[in-house]
């Protein structure tokens, strides 16, 4: 606790460690990220739903059968953030971006680690990169970022 | 039959739980009046402040008086005694806990104070405690004082009779 001469002021840290049951669509998808694969899942029509549902956001009907996508993909939307706070993916400057993979018919918000926003575009082509294989775990962040394709 | 499943051969099989922990860093300014009860644990007392409309005592202070609306300006100190108005004998194990279960968890109501606050009861068999039990404040050793409840290290009974019903009914 710091002393002022009138008011005191402390820091305080409020965590709660919850744990949630994934269900079998979002416990499949973790599963091929620890794998270092993307994976999505049909809806109606055969639209390829990414990342997987247990239904179609559109129709409400029972999605079925997981498709692998990507690691290639293209930005259809993207915002560049100049100043990562503590809490983000990557401390340099990166692009939060809307991701559709090759195969899938919807984007996912995930990083673009670019360099610079000039590197940015809407369509660009990116591609995914995984943590090596021993340090992943199924969760999102074994997935690092996509890059630029040609950058690979 | 639908397929929503995706086979590894991972020897540690499919994912079913996710870790989704949530913190919130933040920085509490305790205000003036919350400062000067906070400076009071440091040297020993408990410091409130009284209501100049209805001259209730609170303790700890948040610098007004809920029921009249004004600003508390005098400060009161308050005696090292109180009584148990209620309590709860805790015996479930949780996530941070730091003192050995079963503890009893008080609410005390110090001597001319309007407002109870908690306060852990010891020196006192778990069957002992009960409502309007009579407690005295057991402070830590004097270098080890600091601006925060956690100078107090408990209470415990002082043997007196108990306080009558009507003296606390209500603190309830």
């Amino acid at each position: 606790m710091s002393e002022s001469p009138e008011i005191f002021t402390s820091p305080h840290v409020l965590e709660f460690p919850y744990s949630r049951s994934t269900g079998p669509v979002i416990g499949s998808f973790l599963t091929a990220l620890r794998d270092g694969v993307l994976i999505g899942i049909k809806g109606t029509g055969g639209k390829v739903i990414f990342p997987p549902t247990e239904y179609d956001p559109d129709t409400a009907e029972e999605t079925s059968g997981i498709v692998n996508v990507g690691p290639g993909a293209v930005v259809t939307s993207w915002g560049w953030v100049n100043q990562p706070l503590k809490q983000h993916p990557l401390q340099h400057p990166f692009a939060w971006a809307l991701i559709q993979p090759d195969g899938a018919d919807t984007a996912m918000l995930h990083v673009v680690d670019a360099g610079s926003e000039s590197a940015m575009a809407t369509g660009m082509r990116v591609t995914a990169i995984f943590r090596p294989a021993d340090e992943r775990i199924g969760a999102m962040a074994d997935l690092i970022a996509f890059v630029p394709e040609e950058a690979k | 039959m639908s397929d929503q499943t995706y086979v590894t051969s991972d020897p540690r099989g499919s994912i079913t739980q996710l870790a989704t922990p949530s913190r919130l860093e933040y920085f509490f300014t305790a205000g003036t009046s919350l400062s000067k009860n906070l400076r009071g644990y440091q040297r020993g007392q408990f410091i409130g402040q009284r209501c100049p409309v209805c001259s209730k005592v609170y303790v700890p202070s948040r610098g007004s008086c809920p029921v009249d609306g004004v600003a508390l300006t005098e400060e009161v100190e308050l005696k090292n005694t109180g009584t148990v108005t209620t309590f709860c004998v805790v015996n479930v194990p949780f996530a941070g806990q730091s003192i050995k279960i079963p503890y009893i968890a008080g609410q005390i109501l110090l001597d001319g104070a309007n407002l109870s606050f908690m306060g852990l009861i010891q020196e006192c068999e778990l069957e002992e405690v009960r409502m309007g039990m009579r407690v005295e404040a057991v402070w830590v050793d004097k270098e080890d004082l600091v601006p925060s409840l956690a100078s107090v290290k408990y209470f415990r009974p002082t043997g007196e009779p108990d306080a009558a019903y009507e003296t606390y009914q209500e603190y309830l």
